[in-house]
């Protein structure tokens, strides 16, 4: 065995007895390392959950128009354009086609119902989406494809389902070809999605809030959709009550109910759809549709996400103050170390004066806060797990089924344990190298 | 007892003590501000909706196989009225009433603007629209403080979402007053939504909140006397007096029995105490975590204190059997490490309300949170200092126990 090792082990077996000289003082250090690192990660956990970026690869370029079809009136003291648009907007929008990609998109939750079997319809929930939406948010496929460009503007009655929708009605097997009734229509099959479940549900944050317990197991082509009167089930907003009631009404009102999504690829890209916005703005002053000044807004996604206030604030200050508490434990560790050390200054002394280095003394300190962290972040590892588990079972569900344990958490919460530890005792460790062997052999 | 050779001695361990204070501090900063958003979050659940929520469930069914066209209006309002007929007709069943959406369901909510002039352009006052019938007030457990209720003539019908100018309306109290604060609201004419046709005010109710959980002006609601005709309907119920698990389960095969073409979802069917415990899982969750935390921290820091005046006794033996044999009283010698201790701790705690303030403001102006009230903060000190005077006694003890001889041999 070499030199280091051999002296590794011996600053181990130090500590060891260390610990079992106070194994009150050491339990109550292990125990608030561990308290203090589990709070801060179990809420971390939480919050990595639904801070996290749905799209990482293509967040940026996806972006999120809005038109103020309604004037200052009902802005507000934001000065903000209604949140969605109506549906002259966007059927303006999808027409002229100015982004790479786009789509509108609206929630829904029709009765389905397969049409060989006689079985019960069931209520499902999904969106009306244009047939750019699948290429533009990369959603991944099991069997066939989304739907053409033709079939939206044929208004094909065709339809995606989700795979745990196909795995209910078709017992898991390539359903593309077959029908559906949706809502008394027949439907073919076109796509089978791959499991699908972004968080939060960024293309559609007005209706669902962002993050959403209800699947996504149905989707139809917009134009189909509202044709076959699907209703809207998601929030509408309105400044004036529509003339008519169901989709027909909401069509030819000013109400704010669909969700738009479009691709620009690079700043220019940009900057001209945001210029085209405020062509068409000004396009609806001079024709005497409105009479205010083009108010509209064109938000990349995660600036769309933020403005939606898509991050719960109970997540932040949670997370806030669980690290408050991981920094009154270190606190106190720290201050028990030094407690723990300087009574030891009688050993340290002795050490000292029959040749070991300041060097050596501070491995052996160190060493010895590092076990103490090493024993707080196992403990620590335990107690996040319960944690967690109580965060399933204390917050909303669509919330809750987000928080998980994973690699990463588990390194995080060893790590956070021992550097947090480390720094906990490094105060404590200079004082015990700085202790004189003469003062302390002098008391002997 | 003087305070000045106590600070001497303290100089001593200046590390430890400004580790006490820096933790008192912290900690002190963090609980007052976790009890006082345990403080708020209580105090948002303990609202009252305004309902008699025992035996209160809610129905929510869709039909299947027939469109919201309006040729399909007077069939829709058919098959809803044949279900009410159903449900009044159970045994288990008291009274129930189609309605749009409920306080605290947070969705469904139909917000718009109660105008005291037609086509206004600023609203009087923004609330909430319930669409009921005239069994509304005995199905919510709503009481009629003022005028009368709506009659089954009242009751009108109308496609899903078409408010319209209603002849009538019932308000509750909290609106009646703001629009017409000399309480004379039964008999005065309201305009909603901008209508140029008036709704005459009828009857004003006891509270009733919106449906909501985040409204300001939680209260204002407007009852109007309609039945919406959709693909879907929903009923509030109320159960005979302990009867509502027994009713909740007997509902859905009545609907089934008398129209087989719906859906009833799995949560279709959601007693009243279920909507509320849903409505407020994020506050029970935070209020529960924010007392997990703060008694951590009270524990961990009262250890803490624990422990290092246990430390500072051992290191003492020999000055505490000395000043025992100099004359010293037991009671001095506790009284010494309690009063070092509530020096500590007191200058701790003042730092603790700087920071308490400090972290108040950043929570404030990150996270949209009210301003922290004094009473919290006072109560956080003192809690503070009577736990760490409590942690000090234990170990102050043992030294009270130091017999002057022994101390002075081991010298």
């Amino acid at each position: 065995m070499d030199e280091g090792a051999r002296l590794f082990s011996y600053y181990v077996n130090l500590a060891f007895r260390s610990f079992r000289r106070s194994p009150g003082l050491t339990a109550l250090m292990v125990l608030a390392i561990s308290f203090g690192v589990a709070a801060t990660m179990t809420t971390f956990a939480v919050f990595r959950a639904v801070s996290g970026d749905p799209i990482p690869w293509k967040s940026s370029r996806l972006f999120v128009p809005q038109v103020d079809t309604w004037g200052p009136a009902a802005r507000g003291s934001s000065g903000e354009p209604p949140n969605a648009l109506d549906y002259g907007t966007a059927s303006a929008l999808l027409r002229d086609h100015r982004g790479t990609l786009q789509s509108a998109i609206y929630k829904l939750s029709p009765a389905v119902q397969a049409s060989q079997t006689g079985s019960h319809p069931i209520n499902v929930d999904g969106h009306a989406v244009g047939a750019e939406f699948f290429p533009m948010l990369d959603v991944p496929f099991r069997y066939g494809s989304g739907w053409s460009r033709q079939d939206d503007e044929a208004r094909a009655n065709v339809a995606v389902i989700s795979e745990r929708l196909n795995r209910r009605l078709f017992g898991g097997e390539n359903s593309v070809g077959r029908t559906l009734a949706i809502e008394g229509r027949s439907y073919r099959i076109v796509g089978v999605l791959r499991h699908w479940d972004p968080q939060p549900r960024f293309f559609d944050v007005v209706n669902t809030g962002g993050f959403s317990a209800a699947g996504e197991d149905l989707l139809l082509p917009f134009n189909t959709a509202i044709a076959a009167g699907i209703a809207t089930t998601g929030n509408t907003a309105c400044n004036k009550n529509p003339d008519e009631a169901g989709i027909a009404g909401l069509v030819h009102s000013g109400c704010a109910w669909i969700a738009y999504l479009v691709q620009l690829d690079s700043r220019d890209a940009a900057n001209a759809y945001r210029r085209y916005l405020d062509g068409y703005a000004r396009q609806l002053k001079d024709s005497g549709a409105v009479q205010w000044e083009p108010n509209n807004r064109l938000r990349d996604l995660p600036a769309w996400l933020d403005h939606l206030h898509v991050v719960p604030p109970d997540t932040g200050v949670s997370l806030l103050v669980a690290l408050g508490l991981l920094v009154v434990c270190l606190v106190n560790t720290s201050g028990l170390l030094l407690a723990k050390f300087l009574r030891r200054s009688g050993e340290i002394g002795m050490r000292r004066a029959v040749g070991a280095s300041r060097t050596a003394i501070y491995a052996q300190f160190l060493i010895e806060s590092g076990m103490v962290g090493l024993a707080g972040g196992c403990l620590g590892l335990g107690l996040t797990a319960i944690g967690v588990m109580c965060v399933h079972w204390l917050l909303p569900a669509d919330i809750a089924s987000l928080a998980r344990i994973d690699a990463v958490l588990l390194a995080l919460t060893i790590c956070l344990a021992l550097l947090s530890t480390l720094l906990a005792g490094a105060y404590p460790t200079l004082r015990a190298t700085r202790v004189q062997p003469s003062l302390q052999l002098k008391a002997f | 007892m003087t305070v000045h050779p106590m600070i001497s001695a303290l100089r001593k361990h200046k590390a430890g003590v400004a580790l006490i204070v820096l933790q008192v501090a912290l900690t002190l900063a963090i609980v007052c501000n976790a009890i006082f958003i345990i403080g708020t979050r209580i105090e948002r659940i303990a609202r009252p909706t305004g309902l008699d929520e025992a035996d209160l469930f809610l129905i929510t069914q869709q039909w299947v196989g027939l469109g919201a066209s309006a040729d399909n209006m007077e069939r829709l309002d058919a098959m809803q009225r044949e279900d009410l007929a159903t449900l009044r007709g159970l045994p288990e069943v008291a009274s129930a009433t189609p309605i749009s959406s409920l306080p605290l369901l947070d969705s469904a909510a139909w917000n718009g603007a109660v105008d005291l002039r037609p086509v206004q352009s600023n609203a009087s006052a923004k609330a909430n629209f319930y669409f009921a019938d005239e069994a509304a007030l005995p199905t919510l457990g709503l009481r009629l403080l003022a005028g009368r209720n709506f009659e089954a003539g009242d009751v009108q019908h109308k496609p899903f979402g078409d408010v319209g100018a209603p002849a009538i309306v019932i308000v509750s109290k909290d609106l009646a007053d703001r629009l017409f604060p000399d309480g004379d609201a039964v008999g005065k004419s309201v305009y909603l939504d901008g209508n140029a046709a008036p709704s005459r005010i009828v009857g004003i109710t006891s509270r009733l909140q919106t449906p909501g959980i985040n409204d300001y002006g939680a209260y204002y609601s407007v009852l109007v006397p309609s039945r919406f005709n959709s693909t879907f309907s929903r009923y509030a119920v109320r159960a005979k007096p302990g009867q509502r698990d027994a009713a909740m389960r007997a509902v859905s095969a009545a609907l089934y029995r008398v129209n087989g073409q719906r859906v009833i979802a799995d949560d279709g069917i959601r007693s009243y105490t279920d909507i509320r415990q849903q409505a407020y899982r994020a506050d029970i969750g935070m209020a529960l975590l924010m007392c997990g935390v703060s008694l951590i921290l009270l524990c961990v820091t009262a250890a803490g204190i624990f422990g290092l005046t246990s430390f500072w006794v051992d290191q003492r033996r020999r000055q505490i059997g000395v000043r025992r044999a100099l004359g010293a009283r037991r009671r001095d010698v506790l009284s010494y490490f309690q009063l070092e201790n509530l020096l500590i701790v007191g200058t701790g705690a003042m730092a603790g309300v700087a920071l308490a303030i400090a972290l108040n403001l950043l929570l404030i102006s990150r996270y949209e949170m009210a301003r922290l009230p004094v009473v919290h903060v006072l109560l956080g000190v003192l809690l503070m200092v009577c736990l760490s005077q409590l942690s000090t006694f234990i170990p102050a003890r043992r030294a009270v126990k130091v017999e002057p001889a022994s101390a002075i041999r081991s010298m």
